[in-house]
C-alpha cells in the first residue's frame, strides 16, 4: 500500500530502492481506473506514464535522480502538456493536443517526475465546486454528494483520494485554497510571478498562478522547489532568487506575529466553522506566536472588485478561441460572424459565458469607468491594507472558506451564492500575495481549512509556519472512508 | 443595476457568443444580480487613487531581437480545423 | 463658398527588427504562408508576450529626431475586436500612454516656406496577418506571417491644409525613418502606410468638419490623389446639400475614387484596457541618454553640415540630404578620391540622379558605386576628359565596365593634353581653312569657333576645349 505515502515518503522509498517507479505508477493507474466514478481525471496517459516511469527507474539506478524522480502527479489540466490533450475542463478544447508544454510541465519532466493524466477542473478555471467542467462534476472523496470545491476540484479529489500522491493546481481567486480546505488537503498559491504563466490557460492574467495540491506543507515545499524561478518566456515572472522551501521548515515559531483580520471573524461567520479556526490557532499560539488583531477595511470589496477584474481580463483572454486556429468550430458556418457566435456560444458553457458577458459589459465604451477603473483603483487599495498589516505581522489568519463541502447542485443556480464562497480567497489575488489554505479540524465530518497569508515571497516562511502546525496536529493526516483500507 | 435583455443580446453580440432566445432572460437575471453586486464599489471614494493594473510594481523586462523560431507550420496546423495550401480557412470574409 | 481643408496623418512604419514585437518570429518579408507564425503570433492558448528590446530603442529614436517628450512609463493595452487575420481577438497596442508623445517636424512647402507640422503622438503595436480573397472553394485564407510585426503608429496634428502638405510631410517621415535605420521604408512591401483623415469646412470656421478616414495608402502618389479626390468628394455632397458621415473609406486606385467600406459596426468599441500580459515599459535617463548618442546625424543637421564643410549652396545641400543614401554616397566618394564638393554634387544629382530615375533604381542599387563614381569624378576634375566624354564613361561604367581609368583606357577617351600634337592638328586646319584665317585677322573674333569645332571633331571630342582656345589664340596670331 503506497498510495497513503505522502511525496517525501515516496521520495526515500524510491531512492532507497523500496520499490520502483513502475510499482509506484502502475499501482497509481490501476487506483485511478478503480476509482474513475469520482471523475477526478478528464484523460489519464497510461502509456505515458509507464514510460516515463522505466525512464524514472533507470536514472535512480544511474544516480542522476533528484529528490523527485519517479514520483507521479496529476497536472490540472490547464498545463499545456505537448502531445497529450489539454481541455481545460472545456467542449472548446474538446480534441486539443498542445503543440508545446508549459514551463511548469517541462520542470516537472525535467525532475522526473511521472504524469499520471490529467486533471478535471473548471472549465477555464471559473468556478468553485467543480461543477462547471464539460467533462462532469467531480465527487468528494469525503462524501460523495458534495462539491469537492473548485476550480481544481479534480486535482484536490485525486489527491484526497490517493489517485495521485500531489497536483498541480492554479489560482486566480482560491481555485488552490478552497479545494484543498474542502478535500482536507494543503495546498499553496505562490506570490504572482513566482511560478511563470507559460503555458498556462490564462483565465485572468493579473490573477493566476500556480501552485502545489499535497498532503502536507512539506510536500508542497518539495514541489514549489521544483517549480518556482524564473522564467524568459513570462513577462510578469520576476527573477529573483528562489528559496529552498524545504531547508527551513523546522525553523522555530517563537515570536511569530499572527494577525487576525476583524473583518474575518466577524458574526456572519459560521459558529462551528469559527470553533476549529479558534482551536488551530491556540496550537499556534501554544508554538510561541502571538495573536494580533487587524484591520482589513476593504475586504467587503474583494468579491465586487474580483468579479470584474477576472471577468475583464477573460473576456479579453478569451477571445483567441474562435473556431479559425484550434479548437470547437460549429458545423456549417454560414459565414463568419455565425463562425464565431456559433463555435464560441457551443464551445463555451454557461458560467464562462456569463464571465465574458460581465467582462464585455465591464470594459464597454461608457461603463469603463465605472466598473474597470474603479475595480483597479479599489485593487489598490485593498493591497494597501495588507502592505499596512504585514508592518504589524509575519503572516495573517482566518478560515480558508466560510464553508465546508457542500451538496452537488446546491448552488448551482445562483451564481452570486457561489460567487460569495471565495470571500476570504480573493483578496491574496488581486493583491498578489502568497496564501496557503490547511486542513483544521474537521465540521460536520467533513474538511475545513485554515488559510495563511503571508507577505510578497516569504513563501519559505509560511511553509515554515503551515509545516510546524503539522508536527503538532494529525489533521492532515485523515484519510476519506473507502479509499485507503486494505490492500491496495 | 438592471441588465435588459436588450444589452444582453448586444454583449452577446460584441463577445460574439451565440445564445438563443429562450436563453436571454436567464442571462438578464444573472448578470443584474452580479452587477448589483458589484454596485458596492461605487459607495467608496476612490478620488486621486492610482488604478492598479499588476499585484508587483515592477517594470516591463525586455528581449534581444533575436530570431529564435523555426518553421513549425505543419505541427501547427495539425490541430486546425480547417486549412489549405498552408493557410487557414474561414468563411470568405467581404470587405 | 470657398472651402478649407483639413488633413491628418496616420502612418504606420514596420520597425526594421530581425524578429517580432512579442516573439522570437523573423519578419523577413515573402515567407511561405504560416512559416513564420510562432505560438505567441498564433495566440495559441497559455502564450505570453515578451517585448522587443529593439522595438522599444526604435521608438524612442523617433521621438528624439521630432524632439517630442519620450514617456518616462508607457503602458500597452489591448484594442479588442474579432478578425480572422487578428489570432488573439484583440491587437496589442498603446493607447492612454504611448513611448513618444507631442513632437514636430518641419516641412518645405511649394513656395519655399516651411511650415512646421505637429505629431501628436507614436505608439508601438503589432500588426495584424493577412486575408488572402482568392478562391478556396469560396473561403478566406489567413496567413499569420505578418501577425506579430512591430509598427509605429505615427499620428499627426490634423494640420495640413491641402494634399501636397500631407505629401511633403509623409516624404519627411519616409525620409526620417530611413535616416534613423528604423524602417526600411518599402511602400511595395507595405512597410510604410497611411490613414489620411481628411475633412473640409467652410473658410473662416472655427470647428472642423465631420471627417473621412482612407485607410492604407501605401503610395506618395496615390495618398495626392485620394487626398484631393475625397476633398472634392466632400465639397460636391456638401454643395448638393448633403452631408458628409463619419466613417472608413478606401481609395481605389485604378479608378481614381474612394469608397465607403462597411461602416465601422457597433460604433467601434475596442475595449481598450491595460493588457495584464504586459507591464508598463520604462525608459530611463540612462537609457535616453544611450539613444540620443546612437542617434545619427538628421537630415537638417546634416545639411547644415554640407552648407559649412563643403560650401555648398543651400539648394544643393537640401538635395544631396533629402535622403541618407545620398548623402552617404556623396560623401563617401569625396572622402575617396578627394575630389571637389561642388563638382562631385553636380554629378551625382546631374548625371547619376538621372540614370537612377530613368531605371527606377534607388541609390543602394547603383550599378555604379561611390568607389567607381569617384574615379570618374577625379579623372573630370584633373582634366583627363571633358565634361563631356564624362558622360560617356559613365555609361560604360554604369555597364559594368570598371573604373574612369580602366574604360578611358580601353575605349580611347583620353583627352588630348599633348600641346606639340595638338599644335599639329590646329596647324593643318589652319592651312586648310586660309579664308577664315583671314576672316579672324580682319578681326572676326567669333570665327574662332568654328577652329574649335573642326579641332574637336579631328580630335573625336578628345581635345580639351579650353587649352584648344588657348593654342588656336597663340597660332592664329603668330
Amino acid at each position: 500500500m503506497l498510495h497513503n505515502k505522502s511525496i517525501t515518503e515516496l521520495s526515500a522509498g524510491l531512492a532507497a530502492g523500496e520499490y520502483s517507479s513502475a510499482e509506484l505508477t502502475k499501482q497509481y493507474l490501476q487506483r485511478i481506473d478503480q476509482h474513475a466514478d469520482l471523475n477526478c481525471y478528464i484523460t489519464v496517459d497510461q502509456e505515458g506514464a509507464l514510460h516515463q516511469a522505466a525512464e524514472a527507474d533507470k536514472l535512480i539506478a544511474s544516480g542522476g535522480a533528484g529528490p523527485l524522480t519517479g514520483v507521479p502527479l496529476a497536472h490540472k489540466d490547464i498545463f499545456l502538456t505537448e502531445g497529450l490533450r489539454t481541455t481545460c475542463g472545456s467542449r472548446m478544447l474538446e480534441n486539443f493536443i498542445a503543440p508545446y508544454d508549459a514551463t511548469v510541465v517541462t520542470n516537472i519532466k525535467q525532475a522526473g517526475m511521472v504524469t499520471l493524466g490529467k486533471a478535471n477542473m473548471d472549465e477555464f478555471a471559473m468556478g468553485s465546486s467543480n461543477e462547471n467542467s464539460y467533462f462532469g462534476s467531480v465527487l468528494n472523496p469525503w462524501n460523495i454528494k458534495m462539491v469537492p470545491g473548485g476550480s481544481s476540484g479534480g486535482s484536490a479529489a485525486a489527491v484526497a483520494a490517493g489517485l495521485a500522491p500531489i497536483a498541480t493546481a492554479t489560482d486566480t481567486g482560491g481555485s488552490i485554497r478552497q479545494p484543498a480546505a474542502l478535500c482536507g488537503l494543503t495546498g499553496m498559491k505562490p506570490t504572482y510571478g513566482r511560478v511563470s504563466r507559460w503555458g498556462m490557460v490564462a483565465f485572468a492574467s493579473s490573477l493566476d498562478q500556480a501552485g502545489p495540491m499535497a498532503q502536507s506543507a512539506e510536500d508542497c515545499a518539495l514541489l514549489m522547489n521544483t517549480i518556482s524561478g524564473f522564467d524568459a518566456k513570462d513577462s510578469t515572472c520576476m527573477d529573483r532568487p528562489v528559496d529552498d522551501y524545504h531547508a527551513n521548515l523546522n525553523d522555530s515559531l517563537e515570536g511569530l506575529r499572527v494577525g487576525l483580520p476583524r473583518e474575518y471573524f466577524s458574526d456572519e461567520l459560521d459558529p462551528a466553522m469559527r470553533k476549529v479556526v479558534d482551536d488551530a490557532l491556540k496550537v499556534y499560539e501554544g508554538l510561541g506566536a502571538q495573536l494580533i488583531e487587524i484591520d482589513l477595511p476593504n475586504t467587503h470589496l474583494s468579491i465586487p472588485v474580483y468579479y470584474i477584474v477576472a471577468p475583464a481580463e477573460c473576456s479579453s483572454n478569451l477571445s483567441r478561441f474562435d473556431g479559425v486556429r484550434y479548437g470547437y468550430r460549429c458545423d456549417d458556418p454560414k459565414d463568419l460572424d455565425d463562425l464565431y457566435s456559433r463555435s464560441r456560444g457551443e464551445g463555451f458553457g454557461a458560467e464562462v459565458t456569463r464571465r465574458i458577458m460581465i467582462g464585455t459589459y465591464a470594459l464597454s465604451s461608457g461603463y469603463y469607468d465605472a466598473y474597470y477603473l474603479k475595480a483597479q483603483q479599489l485593487r489598490r487599495l485593498i493591497k494597501e491594507d495588507f502592505e499596512k498589516a504585514f508592518e504589524q505581522v509575519d503572516v495573517i489568519m482566518g478560515p480558508t472558506s466560510p464553508d465546508v463541502a457542500f451538496p452537488i447542485g446546491a448552488k448551482a443556480d445562483d451564481p452570486v451564492d457561489m460567487y460569495l464562497s471565495d470571500i476570504y480567497t480573493i483578496s491574496a489575488n488581486l493583491a498578489g500575495l502568497p496564501a496557503m489554505s490547511l486542513p483544521v479540524e474537521q465540521v460536520n465530518q467533513l474538511p475545513a481549512g485554515l488559510q495563511l497569508i503571508g507577505n510578497y515571497w516569504s513563501e519559505a516562511r509560511m511553509l515554515n509556519i503551515a509545516h510546524q502546525f503539522q508536527q503538532k496536529t494529525a489533521w492532515h493526516q485523515q484519510k476519506p472512508v473507502g479509499f485507503f483500507e486494505g490492500g491496495s | 443595476m438592471s441588465i435588459s435583455d436588450d444589452d444582453v443580446k448586444k454583449i452577446a453580440h460584441l463577445a460574439r457568443l451565440h445564445i438563443s432566445d429562450e436563453q436571454v432572460p436567464g442571462y438578464a437575471n444573472n448578470l443584474s444580480s452580479i452587477f448589483e453586486l458589484v454596485e458596492q464599489m461605487q459607495s467608496v471614494d476612490t478620488e486621486g487613487v492610482e488604478p492598479m493594473a499588476h499585484p508587483l510594481d515592477i517594470v516591463q523586462r525586455l528581449r534581444v531581437d533575436e530570431v529564435g523560431e523555426t518553421d513549425q507550420r505543419d505541427k501547427y496546423q495539425a490541430i486546425a480545423p480547417q486549412t489549405e495550401a498552408g493557410l487557414y480557412l474561414v468563411p470568405k470574409v467581404i470587405e | 463658398m470657398s472651402w478649407e481643408t483639413v488633413i491628418g496623418l496616420e502612418i504606420h512604419a514596420q520597425l526594421a527588427t530581425q524578429s517580432k514585437i512579442f516573439s522570437a518570429s523573423s519578419t523577413a518579408y515573402g515567407a511561405e504562408p504560416n512559416k513564420q507564425a510562432s505560438v505567441i503570433d498564433l495566440g495559441m492558448p497559455g502564450v505570453l508576450p515578451v517585448l522587443n528590446e529593439k522595438a522599444v530603442a526604435m521608438a524612442v529614436k523617433f521621438g528624439l529626431a521630432i524632439d517630442a517628450e519620450i514617456a518616462p512609463r508607457s503602458v500597452f493595452a489591448r484594442k479588442n475586436y474579432f478578425y480572422p487575420d487578428l489570432p488573439k481577438g484583440y491587437q496589442i497596442s498603446q493607447f492612454e500612454l504611448p513611448i513618444v508623445g507631442l513632437g514636430k517636424l518641419e516641412i518645405e512647402l511649394e513656395s519655399g516656406d516651411t511650415k512646421v507640422i505637429g505629431v501628436t503622438r507614436a505608439h508601438l503595436e503589432e500588426d495584424a496577418g493577412k486575408s488572402l480573397h482568392e478562391d478556396f472553394d469560396g473561403m478566406t485564407g489567413i496567413d499569420l506571417n505578418r501577425a506579430g510585426t512591430p509598427l509605429l503608429e505615427i499620428v499627426s496634428e490634423p494640420e495640413m491644409a491641402n494634399a501636397k502638405e500631407a505629401v511633403a510631410y509623409m516624404k519627411k517621415i519616409h525620409s526620417l525613418v530611413k535616416y534613423l535605420g528604423i524602417c526600411d521604408g518599402n511602400m511595395q512591401e507595405g512597410s510604410f502606410r497611411c490613414d489620411a483623415n481628411v475633412s473640409v469646412r467652410p473658410k473662416g470656421q472655427e470647428e472642423f468638419g465631420t471627417r473621412a478616414e482612407i485607410k492604407n495608402i501605401n503610395s506618395f502618389r496615390f495618398v495626392e490623389r485620394a487626398i484631393n479626390h475625397e476633398v472634392n468628394r466632400q465639397i460636391d455632397l456638401i454643395e448638393d446639400g448633403g452631408t458628409v458621415v463619419q466613417e472608413t473609406r478606401l481609395y481605389d486606385p485604378d479608378r481614381d475614387e474612394t469608397r465607403s467600406m462597411r461602416s465601422k459596426e457597433e460604433a467601434n468599441d475596442y475595449r481598450y484596457f491595460p493588457d495584464p500580459d504586459l507591464l508598463p515599459v520604462e525608459i530611463t535617463q540612462d537609457f535616453l541618454s544611450q539613444m540620443r548618442q546612437k542617434l545619427p546625424e538628421l537630415p537638417e543637421q546634416k545639411k547644415q553640415r554640407f552648407i559649412e564643410q563643403y560650401s555648398l549652396s543651400d539648394y544643393d545641400a537640401s538635395a544631396l540630404t533629402s535622403n541618407r543614401a545620398t548623402a552617404e554616397y556623396f560623401e563617401e566618394a569625396i572622402k575617396l578620391e578627394s575630389t571637389d564638393p561642388k563638382l562631385t554634387a553636380n554629378w551625382v544629382m546631374g548625371e547619376l540622379s538621372a540614370a537612377l530615375n530613368e531605371h527606377n533604381l534607388d541609390i543602394e542599387a547603383s550599378p555604379v558605386s561611390a568607389e567607381l563614381f569617384a574615379t570618374l569624378v577625379k579623372r573630370i576634375e584633373d582634366q583627363t576628359v571633358s565634361g563631356k566624354l564624362a558622360k560617356e564613361v559613365f555609361e560604360f561604367m554604369w555597364q559594368g565596365e570598371g573604373d574612369a581609368d580602366t574604360i578611358i583606357e580601353k575605349r580611347g577617351l583620353k583627352q588630348i593634353t599633348d600641346t606639340g600634337a595638338l599644335e599639329e592638328v590646329i596647324s593643318t586646319i589652319l592651312k586648310e581653312n586660309p579664308d577664315q584665317v583671314e576672316q579672324f585677322k580682319a578681326g572676326n573674333d567669333k570665327i574662332i569657333g568654328f577652329f574649335v569645332g573642326k579641332v574637336m571633331q579631328q580630335t573625336k571630342g578628345k581635345a580639351n576645349p579650353v587649352q584648344v582656345n588657348e593654342l588656336l589664340q597663340k597660332l592664329l596670331q603668330a
